[in-house]
């Protein structure tokens, strides 16, 4: 997000020097100064680059983008095994340049699987069906309808976007308090404990396995110090794609002849596929009572 | 005044040299922390606050308890407190130091601290502890200072300190207020999520600040030619005894809820803390060894010939002292993040490096107590010369 942050306060800056600047230019290149513009608006027309920089996400492109008032995952768990869930967590971390670090302590994550009795505490039973004490039951953040982690922030940094539902992080404002962390009831957030990206000057810390490049140059890196955790992968979203853990599995749904062990849709919009998934299956969420809403379902 | 802090014999300076050399160790562990990220301390993706945000908490209430000489001597007319007066507010000033650079060095990333000025969030309890913290520091050194320059020209202090003094009283209780709400309004955090929570901090803090309080009047008694007073000392104890009686019949309170409903994910962090889970407990020695040592200070400070005896009293002060640390420096704070939310358990122990940060911390929280007490008891001794 923050590559094209960059990019696009770029292009916001322009537009406000474009004003004066556009004229010199021009007359020098002898073009017609509207297709210029254009072009280095990279197709935002000027009035939509300041429509967007108060009110859309960055990177957004109208027409584009995936739009819903409420996303919502739904994992169906009997689709899942390790290849999978281990597919999911590799790729997400892969787009998302999530730092690999080995020691358990200090690790990240985004996505991840365990066991039923951990991640359904209080529901579990010793007489549950076999098959489901193994499962990789996937979890990441449950994007809640009325998240703890946004209620204690104390600058903001975690916010609950208006129009999608989605609960994003701004690494760049997080002074790094950890509240958000204790306050998850879900266990959905890390903290970058160590330095996550090699320093170009002294002590370089190659936190990836291949090299020192980031796996994606599309995504940002981050700063130790801040707290990350899933974004349902806004950043894909606004270019039109699906996250990319819902990808993998429906490849691997499309390869194995199976139902896809994810599904991702808006919950408002009544005819979507995981209303249906959920119109048509029993499902539960983690910890429905206490209150935060959590907008990943698990059909059992 | 100030410059009356900078007179002082070898043992005063030595004292200070001492202070000054932890404060610089603590710093160069900081500024090593500072470069390369909190993963030099034992704090993990599990237990994400330890021993900074516990001396933090435990350091609100030491700072709170100053209180508790202001109200008998400002609502009660106790005209005896009104010698150690400025003593409780300095080492409140000194505590809240303490606090504010533990949040700060707990930060990941302390450069934008200001970020919580920059985009006030009325919404985060962090925000509103952020102002009462620093709403008290600025009320103790205001009035302190006031107040003891009145002293020195032999004056009464002027009539508009009063409202900020009685406004004093509310404020020491709101930041021990606030600070329990950031732990007491978490769903799904069970060991904190307590209505006694807040009644439980005062009343460590209660304990623990006046316990504080009666050792460094013993200090200032026997380092000084200024005498703080059998009769305050002796008063100061009842008050430990007290409050201290008080905690822990608010954790028995706590326990008798906790075990009483048989809820797991209630029991599950006291049985950690105290039994150790699933065969992890490295606190279960120092919870125990708290609650001992809460115990024997119960059992001295009741017998009345004890508590009357300014040696023995000390000695419960220091058991007071050290319980109520370990159990809200400690075990509070560890507890609430283990088992983790998906129930595992990860053990918590400080490092060396955190540790020594958290050490500078204590010894810049000791210098700023020691400036202001020399330049207060200087005050108070040239105050008693001319009068004699």
């Amino acid at each position: 997000m923050g590559v094209n942050r960059r990019k696009f306060l770029k292009i916001a800056g322009m537009s406000t020097l474009g004003a004066a600047a556009v004229p010199a230019s021009s007359a020098l290149a002898a073009v017609n100064p509207i297709e210029w513009l254009d072009k280095k608006l990279g197709g935002f027309t000027p009035f939509e680059t300041l429509l967007h920089l108060f009110h859309t996400p960055v990177g957004f492109k109208p027409g584009e983008a995936l739009t819903g008032k409420q996303w919502v995952m739904v994992v169906n768990v009997k689709e899942l095994d390790d290849e999978i869930a281990e597919a999911c967590r590799e790729t997400c971390h892969r787009v998302h340049n999530v730092p690999q670090i080995d020691n358990p302590r200090h690790e990240i994550k985004w996505i991840w699987h365990s066991e039923y009795k951990h991640v359904f505490t209080g529901q579990h039973n010793e007489h549950i069906a076999e098959k489901y004490h193994h499962l990789p039951f996937l979890v990441m953040c449950n994007h809640c309808e009325n998240p703890a982690c946004v209620r204690v922030c104390p600058t903001k940094a975690t916010f609950k976007r208006k129009q999608d539902g989605i609960v994003l992080m701004d690494m760049h404002r997080c002074i790094g308090c950890r509240f958000c962390m204790a306050a998850c009831p879900f266990g959905a957030r890390s903290f970058n404990w160590i330095i996550p990206w090699p320093r170009e000057s002294a002590g370089t810390l190659p936190r990836f396995r291949k090299g020192k490049e980031p796996p994606n140059p599309e995504y940002p890196t981050r700063v130790k110090g801040v707290v990350e955790k899933c974004n349902f992968c806004a950043e894909r979203l606004a270019k039109g794609q699906i996250p990319a853990c819902v990808e993998v599995c429906q490849e691997a749904a499309k390869e194995k002849g199976k139902e896809p062990a994810l599904a991702f849709g808006d919950l408002a919009d009544p005819d979507s596929e995981v209303r249906e998934l959920l119109h048509s299956h029993f499902s539960i969420r983690r910890k429905p009572e206490l209150g935060t809403g959590p907008n990943v379902y698990y059909i059992v | 005044m100030l410059e009356k802090a900078f007179v002082g014999g070898r043992k005063y300076w030595t004292w200070m040299a001492c202070l000054l050399g932890i404060m610089g160790l603590g710093f160069i562990m900081w500024l090593w922390q500072f470069r390369v990220g909190l993963g030099i301390t034992g704090l993990s993706r599990d237990v994400s606050w330890g021993f900074y945000i516990g001396q933090f908490t435990y350091l609100v209430g030491v700072a709170a308890a100053g209180v508790m000489v202001v109200i008998p001597y400002y609502i009660h007319n106790y005209k005896a407190f009104g010698r150690i007066t400025i003593l409780a507010e300095f080492m409140a000033v000194g505590a809240v130091s303490m606090c504010l650079l533990f949040i700060l060095v707990d930060l990941g990333n302390p450069v934008r601290a200001l970020n919580v000025m920059l985009h006030p969030t009325p919404g985060s309890v962090l925000f509103w502890d952020m102002i009462v913290l620093n709403g008290y520091l600025f009320l103790n050194i205001f009035i302190g200072w006031n107040v003891l320059s009145a002293e020195r020209k032999g004056s009464l202090p002027p009539g508009w300190i009063k409202p900020f003094i009685y406004l004093s009283i509310p404020w020491a209780i709101s930041i021990h207020t606030v600070t329990a709400y950031l732990y007491a309004g978490l769903p799904g955090r069970h060991f904190w999520l307590t209505a006694v929570m807040a009644p439980r901090f005062l009343s460590s803090a209660f304990c623990a600040g006046p316990s504080l309080l009666i050792l460094l009047c013993l200090i200032v008694r026997k380092t000084t030619r200024f005498d703080p007073g059998k009769e305050q000392i002796l008063t100061l104890g009842g008050i430990v005894a007290y409050a201290l009686i008080l905690n822990v019949f608010l954790f028995v309170c706590e326990l008798f809820t906790v075990f009483y409903s048989q809820i797991p994910g209630h029991m599950d962090h006291f049985t950690y803390l105290f039994f150790g889970l699933h065969g992890q407990g490295n606190l279960a020695p120092m919870m125990w060894a708290a609650f001992g040592l809460m115990a024997m200070a119960i059992i001295l400070l009741v017998i009345p010939a004890c508590r009357r005896d300014e040696g023995i009293l000390a000695v419960a002060c220091v058991l007071t002292i050290i319980g109520t640390w370990i159990d809200k420096g400690f075990g509070l704070v560890v507890g609430g993040f283990v088992p983790n939310p998906l129930h595992e358990v990860t053990e918590y122990w400080p490092t060396l490096p955190e540790a020594l940060i958290a050490l500078g911390v204590w010894a810049t929280g000791l210098l700023i107590i020691s400036v202001l007490y020399k330049v207060a008891t200087t005050v108070k001794e040239e105050g008693e010369q001319k009068r004699a």
